[in-house]
């Protein structure tokens, strides 16, 4: 399909928030490896990394395509500003609860998204979506058997299972922070946009909630974390991409 | 000692077989000279128990410590291709102790009290992991080399006596493979790059042929105990055969790709076909592996913090009538 250029603009866009997401949640993860509660644990979150980061990559791919750099100069050498990240996959690791529900409350929200990018007219995406939405169900699977276990598990689990969902949750909400391109992008049938994906998602973990004992926080008490579309992120994001870029920024020419 | 069986110096028993039944003990070596493997509920001499629960649970601790120098370069690794095997690669390591320590567990020591002992010093892992990964580089070098060290061990490990163990490091060595194989890559494309990537190559090798030489461990003192443990198919090799073996396999390769291994004296004497080299510092060996080495503060600080951090997770899975019962026979 031939596109101009506000559409192209668009659509670049919307795949740099997709893919910096997944990019920087997953390379997040991926700091828990050697540090799990459990193994088993430390093994399932390195599972989930690699998936987001390999996505990531095929994301970046299609920019390529589009005219944009390659996937490893795109991911490696950009500085923050250039990231269209949210907020919520931004911040450090910090204890196994805060991980767990970002991870919860983001797979949630990138499910249902790829969900509806299954049938999108941008037709490489549209591939990607269907191949994720295996591995996706495993992300969602996860993290909905852990939240349940540790929201019902004790007093101690639950408090702070509770804290980390009243952390997370305006946080969360930043993913579904509406494009200046929303209309284009709805216009070609690329994506219906944030508003509806941020009903879905609701809807979503509403009841895994409910059967975790979690609350989920009172709407008029909302206030999402925008910002990261449009380049302001937290002064997290910047040191977490030098040292991403460390070696690789070392000879960006060289073949590592 | 990666997995390999190690004398306890403090070991104050004579003799290893000491108070055993005589009758039940002829038995089991016979087993062991028919080549039938030892299952957890079989009848086992105490003292080979006792060596076997030390050999899997450092083998375990050393997977899971091993994980960290590694790790730290996980987040630094340039570009997906290497981003993505390397998390692979320690992903399978952390399996690895996974595997082990339930091996370990078969025999009756439960996980809480071999991780217990590792965070607090009592037992030990491989002390090429008190080393620190200063560059990319010496990761490269830490997947190809101490890997190929590792295989050569639990290869011949995966043929001892007994069960569970055995077909865990079965299972490892078919992933040892393919780590090998990422770390021989990231060699051969760095002694083969630029000239500043050429440098951190070779001053990785540098920095990693003592803990390399290391690997396996100090010779072995001639002695009882080794005799039995090798009847009884614990301790399946000397170390020096071992390091052999390493060094037939692994010094040309590294020949080959034109990097310079820092010991003049090495070489193979073509007569005898041994390997002549250097004796590394085995006074750092052991300063090392009591405790003194440049990273063994670190290692143990950061599990600790893991377990620590970890601990309200695990405790949140525990029912009160599902306490773990030891699997003795
Ligand atoms: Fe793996
Ligand atoms: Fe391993
Ligand atoms: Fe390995």
């Amino acid at each position: 399909m031939n596109y101009n250029e506000t559409q192209l603009i668009a659509i670049k866009d919307f795949l740099y928030k997709i893919a910096d997401d997944q990019l920087i949640i997953g390379h997040r993860n991926s700091e828990w490896t050697g540090l799990g509660p459990l193994v088993e644990e430390d093994i399932a979150f390195s599972s989930i990394a690699q998936d987001k980061i390999g996505q990531a990559q095929h994301i970046y791919e299609i920019l390529h395509s589009l005219g944009e750099a390659d996937a490893d100069t795109i991911a490696f050498t950009r500085s923050a500003a250039d990231f269209k990240s949210c907020h919520l996959v931004e911040y450090p690791i910090g204890e196994y609860d805060f991980s767990l529900m970002r991870n919860f409350l983001f797979n949630h929200a990138e499910k249902i998204r790829f969900e509806m990018l299954a049938d999108t007219s941008l037709e490489q995406l549209g591939k990607l979506a269907r191949k994720y939405r295996g591995e996706i169900k495993y992300h969602t699977m996860h993290a909905d058997t852990w939240v349940k276990q540790l929201g019902r598990a004790n007093e101690e689990s639950h408090a702070r299972m509770q804290t980390a969902l009243n952390e997370t949750f305006n946080l969360a909400l930043g993913i579904f922070e509406e494009s200046e391109y929303a209309g284009e992008l709805k216009k070609m049938g690329i994506f219906e946009g944030e508003v509806i994906l941020q009903q879905k998602w609701i809807e979503a973990i509403t009841p895994i909630l409910e059967a975790a004992t979690l609350v989920i926080p009172d709407k008029n008490t909302w206030q999402p974390v925008y910002g990261g579309r449009k380049g302001y992120h937290t002064e997290y994001l910047e040191p977490m991409l030098v040292e991403m870029g460390e070696v690789f920024r070392l000879d960006p020419k060289a073949e590592w | 000692m990666y997995g390999n069986a190690q004398i306890d110096s403090k070991d104050k028993a004579k003799s290893l077989t000491e108070g055993e039944d005589p009758i039940k003990l002829a038995e089991f070596e016979a087993r062991i000279i028919r080549g039938e493997k030892i299952e957890p509920k079989d009848w086992m001499p105490a003292a080979y128990r006792k060596q076997l629960i030390r050999m899997i649970e450092q083998h375990a601790h050393s997977e899971i410590i091993g994980a960290l120098p590694e790790g730290t370069w996980i987040t630094r690794a340039p570009g997906f291709r290497r981003k993505l095997a390397l998390m692979a690669k320690v992903q399978d390591e952390v399996g690895h102790a996974q595997l082990l320590y339930s091996a370990a567990e078969t025999l009756g020591k439960t996980r809480e009290d071999m991780i217990n002992d590792l965070i607090n010093g009592k037992s030990k892992y491989s002390n090429v992991f008190n080393y620190p990964a200063m560059t990319w580089a010496d990761t490269a070098i830490i997947a190809w080399l101490i890997d190929a060290g590792a295989i050569i061990n639990q290869v011949t490990n995966s043929k001892g006596s007994y069960g569970p163990y055995c077909r865990a490091l079965e299972r490892i060595c078919s992933e040892e493979s393919f780590h090998l194989k990422y770390g021989h890559d990231n060699v051969v494309f760095l002694s083969t790059g630029t000239q500043q990537q050429r440098e951190m190559v070779q001053d990785a090798l540098n920095r990693w042929w003592t803990p390399i030489m290391h690997f396996h461990g100090p010779p072995d003192k001639v002695s009882q105990h080794t005799e039995v443990l090798m009847r009884w198919k614990v301790k399946m090799a000397s170390n020096d055969d071992m390091r052999y073996r390493f060094l037939d396999e692994y010094v040309p390769k590294i020949w080959d790709l034109g990097l310079t291994i820092p010991d003049p004296k090495l070489r193979k004497n073509e007569e005898t076909g041994v390997w002549d080299y250097t004796e590394p510092d085995w006074e750092e060996f052991k300063r090392v592996i009591n405790g003194d080495g440049p990273c063994n503060k670190e290692r143990l600080q950061v599990r600790r913090w893991a377990e620590e951090k970890g601990a309200w997770v695990r405790r949140a899975l525990l029912k009160a009538e599902s306490k773990y019962t030891i699997p003795l026979a």
